[in-house]
């Protein structure tokens, strides 16, 4: 079952066409990799997904949903976590729970449930009443992406989600991803680091606003003859003629 | 004489230790690396030897002046570009160029061969406002602005933090050349995989420098064997190896695990590809390889952050 | 000196390039002098009147036509008791009643007012005093009529008087002390500020090209203020001009080293524009005497409206615009303002940090 169906799904700024055409579709469960240079139109066809944006031409469903018209719904559907907003740091971490829960919403009885829940699988039932902005990193990031998904959402979109952090925190994450994964949760993440490109089922490289390759990980080292997904993308960037 | 000296700097904000005894040189000429995650201490640093924060303890010179006392001259000497630095967004691109230019009484002109091969890449666009430039053109213009006085020792906080790995390349390329034309250079990032392109480096956690050396020094201090393990599963392989019990260390790398055994143990391969058949991964393949800055950084020090 | 001239240009590129905030600076003034001119006008315009008239005579015909003729009032309606009175104060149709007493009986004349507006109830009696004594030739009514006004400078009691020279005050601490620490603020935000400390510009230098551009923008403020009043609400400038333009600078140099001093206590743009907005506006608007009248205030604030740059700018104006005073005569607002800016430079040359 797709969870994201897209058709030459299209969108310009003017003249400017910051996403062209792209086609593709993304399966229950799957970790996609959406990669591309600054500029090659990423956030302008993530934020269509999430239903920020309606779209100029082109057809997409998301979590079975049409972009053009139940962009509220989708929103229902879907988790969305970046690096540069995550948690509110003045609030503490039960309080997050509660906030995002509410604005996601899940009825008031089942979220004091989920928020036990939550911090027992987190091992964070000590921090309850800890500031978010005092608790390490690491932990900052896990809460993070449990309350992205604190509503069980079909689809996180997971926008550079690690960047700046430590090499082991960072792999700590990409477990948190793959235990999503395997309960049927969908990822769709952006990322600067090539090696995380090889956690992906598969991956897209967008150069130009279009998607120029899309395939696993492995299919791609094999069609560019690359040693690792870094040489993948570098062969594919630098046909990027577009300056923006 | 070493352009920058550091010794047993230490610093505090309230009860949050930034930086703690950190000590190094670097000579004329070379280009350093001080590679660390957020919260290292990396920005700290950069700022107490650009005479914008002043050091609980310990001292330091850069250019041969003391960043207590001669802070004016420093100020004359150096080039830097903070992590966060965007430019002026509503001055075109030439307007932020010349008013720099300005700032350190200096002309574009006159160190125009040092800024050429990045200025004539971004040309095209001098009259367009900074803050609609790319993130790649953003980083470029501010290099050039830093350049623009020729400084001695140039100081980059986090210049490729966000930017794709092209642009990455294309930037660690300048400043190679920036180098050759005898710029000492200092710059921060948190990709590890960056460490390779400077010719010392050091490695930082939570305001402690963990080790100072040349990459290929650090990578060969591992100090013992490193084995890249693959198979059709990568995610029940990675748990299954977390059980074994020989098993020290295991973590993605991309395509493969990276596996260490424990030290003193028999450090049996074949031991852990029968257990693996065992558990049913016919298809695993286990070599050993050198390892990287990444894996020499995850197993040194507390792991526990 | 190269430097700083290319500092104040930039600075003059950041602000001609915000249109809205440009707009902004420069259409405040108008925006205010038309406000307080014409919309929040204090002054009396035909509030309706009743009158009941126990005398008969002509001279309390010729009050009536007085009290009608003038712009201040008009006559709702003739009333015959004190009830009808009250009834039309209830309903609102009426702001004041004028009962004049019958020729032989031992009684003065009497003004009901609508007090529920104590301001405007007070000034409703002085005016209907003042067009009583002043119409009035013979001496039948006018001894009943008690006490002699007479309004100095400002004999049609004209509020432009008293606002032109609190909206200058005003719009000079505005656009020098909340744009100076905005701007200066805005630098540490973006990180310029950093690369700016780390070069050989002198931090003097950074402080003062960012002030010069504001001081010179309240300048043209000042200017449009001057001939808005002067043209548009007709209020004189009877001193000398160099004197008020003097008098300004002298102003608009202490609003600059309080926006220096917010800008070392603030981080981010809304945490300036909050500390200006609290620590600056509330104060210059209700403690200058601009709108409320220093003199009714309890005594504790009475002596904190002494450290009001403002009320001292407001007063010197006056005294300069509306009684055209020499400057001999503001040498107590001149002195006061020179200290206030003395003590503020040494306070913030001090806080202004060469580091982070």
């Amino acid at each position: 079952m797709s969870v994201i169906e897209t058709d030459k799904l299209s969108k310009r700024f003017g003249s400017f066409t910051a996403v062209d055409r792209i086609s593709f579709r993304v399966e229950k469960g799957e970790i996609f990799g959406f990669l591309g240079a600054n500029g090659a139109g990423k956030t302008t066809a993530m934020r269509m997904l999430c239903g920020l944006s309606v779209p100029t031409s082109g057809q997409a469903r998301v979590a079975g949903y049409d972009v053009y018209r139940e962009q509220e719904q989708i929103k229902k559907h879907i988790g969305y976590m970046s690096q540069r907003f995550s948690l509110y740091g003045d609030l503490t971490v039960g309080e997050n729970i509660r906030l995002f829960g509410g604005i996601y919403g899940l009825p008031k009885k089942q979220l004091a449930g989920r928020t036990d829940e939550l911090l027992r699988t987190l091992g964070m039932e000590n921090e309850r009443n800890t500031f978010v902005s005092d608790l390490p990193l690491g932990w900052k990031q896990k809460l993070a992406f449990s309350v992205a998904i604190i509503h069980e959402p079909e689809i996180v979109f997971l926008d550079e989600p690690t960047g700046g952090v430590d090499p082991v925190t960072r792999r700590r994450f990409w477990e948190l991803i793959y235990r999503a994964s395997e309960r049927g949760i969908t990822a769709f993440v952006t990322t600067h680091y090539m090696d995380e490109a090889e956690y992906c089922n598969r991956v897209s490289i967008m150069v130009d606003g279009r998607i120029e390759a899309l395939d696993k990980p492995a299919a791609l080292k094999d069609t560019f003859q690359a040693g690792n997904m870094n040489e993948v993308f570098r062969a594919l960037a630098r046909k990027a003629v577009r300056n923006e | 004489m070493n352009q920058v000296i550091i010794r047993n700097i230490s610093r505090k904000y309230g009860d949050t230790t930034a930086l703690q005894a950190v000590g190094f040189s670097v000579p004329p000429g070379e280009l350093f690396g001080l590679i660390g995650p957020d919260g290292a201490g990396k920005t700290t640093l950069f700022r107490i030897l650009t005479t914008l924060l002043l050091p609980d303890s310990g001292s330091a010179t850069v250019c041969g002046f003391d960043i207590i006392r001669d802070w004016k001259e420093i100020r004359t000497r150096v080039g830097y570009m903070p992590g966060r630095f965007s430019l002026y967004q509503d001055l075109s691109m030439e307007e932020n160029l010349l008013f720099f230019a300005t700032v350190f009484n200096t002309r574009v002109e006159e160190n125009y061969d040092l800024i050429r091969d990045i200025y004539v890449q971004i040309e095209p666009f001098r009259k367009r406002r900074a803050g609609k430039l790319s993130g790649g053109m953003k980083q470029k213009l501010a290099l050039c602005c830093a350049l623009i006085h020729r400084p001695e020792v140039l100081f980059l906080d986090e210049p490729t933090t966000g930017v794709d790995p092209v642009s990455r390349v294309e930037f660690w390329d300048m400043l190679r050349r920036l180098k050759q034309q005898g710029i000492t250079i200092l710059v921060s990032t948190p990709y590890m995989d960056e460490a390779s392109r400077c010719d010392r480096i050091a490695l930082m956690r939570s305001g402690h420098c963990l080790s100072i050396d040349t990459p290929g020094a650090i990578c060969r201090s591992f100090g013992k064997p490193l084995y890249a393990v693959r198979s059709g599963r990568m995610y029940a392989l990675l748990k299954e190896l977390r059980t074994y019990k020989e098993t020290f260390s295991c973590y993605a790398f991309g395509d493969s695990h990276h596996l260490t055994l424990n030290p003193g143990g028999a450090d049996d391969v074949g031991a852990l590809q029968t257990w693996l058949r065992d558990k049913g991964y016919t298809d695993v393949s286990i070599e050993p390889i050198a390892p990287g800055i990444e894996d020499c950084f995850m197993e040194s020090g507390d792991r526990n952050v | 000196m190269k430097q700083f001239v290319s500092f104040i240009r930039k600075e003059f590129y950041h602000i001609f390039r915000d249109m809205r905030t440009t707009l902004m600076l420069l259409l405040m003034p108008v925006i205010l002098i038309i406000l307080f001119g014409f919309a929040i006008s204090t002054e009396i315009r035909r509030s309706p009147i009743a009158v009941w008239d126990q005398r008969h005579d002509d001279s309390s015909g010729k009050l009536i036509n007085q009290l009608q003729a003038s712009e201040y009032f008009e006559l709702y309606q003739m009333i015959n008791s004190r009830e009808e009175a009250g009834e039309l104060f209830r309903r609102g149709k009426i702001r004041l009643a004028l009962i004049i007493p019958p020729a032989q009986a031992d009684a003065r004349v009497q003004i009901l007012a609508d007090a529920t507006d104590p301001n405007e109830a007070n000034l409703l009696i002085r005016y209907a005093g003042a067009v009583m004594t002043s119409s009035l030739p013979g001496p039948s009514l006018r001894e009943e009529v008690s006490g002699e006004v007479l309004l100095l400078y400002n004999p049609q009691m004209k509020g432009a008087y008293n606002f032109v020279p609190g909206v200058m005050g005003l719009i000079l601490m505005l656009i020098c002390a909340m744009m100076t620490s905005v701007g200066i603020v805005k630098e540490k935000e973006l990180g310029t500020m950093e690369v700016l400390l780390v070069s050989p510009l002198r931090p003097v230098y950074i402080i003062l090209a960012k002030a010069a551009p504001y001081l010179l923008i309240s300048m043209v403020n000042i200017a449009t203020i001057l001939l808005l009043s002067r043209f548009l609400l007709d209020v004189p400038i009877r001193g000398s001009l160099v004197v008020l333009v003097s008098l300004s600078v002298l102003y608009a140099l202490v609003a600059l080293c309080l926006g220096l001093l917010i800008s070392t206590l603030a981080d981010t743009q809304q945490a300036a524009m909050l500390i200006s907005g609290v620590v600056l506006m509330l104060p210059t608007v209700l403690l200058s005497g601009m709108v409320f009248p220093v003199e009714n205030m309890p005594w504790i604030l009475r002596r904190l409206s002494d450290i009001v740059p403002a009320k001292w700018y407001i007063i010197g104006v006056k005294d300069v615009m509306i009684k055209g005073l020499e400057a001999g005569a503001i040498l107590r607002e001149t002195g006061i303002l020179a200290l206030m800016a003395i003590v503020l430079t040494g306070l913030s040359v001090k806080r202004f940090k060469i580091r982070l």
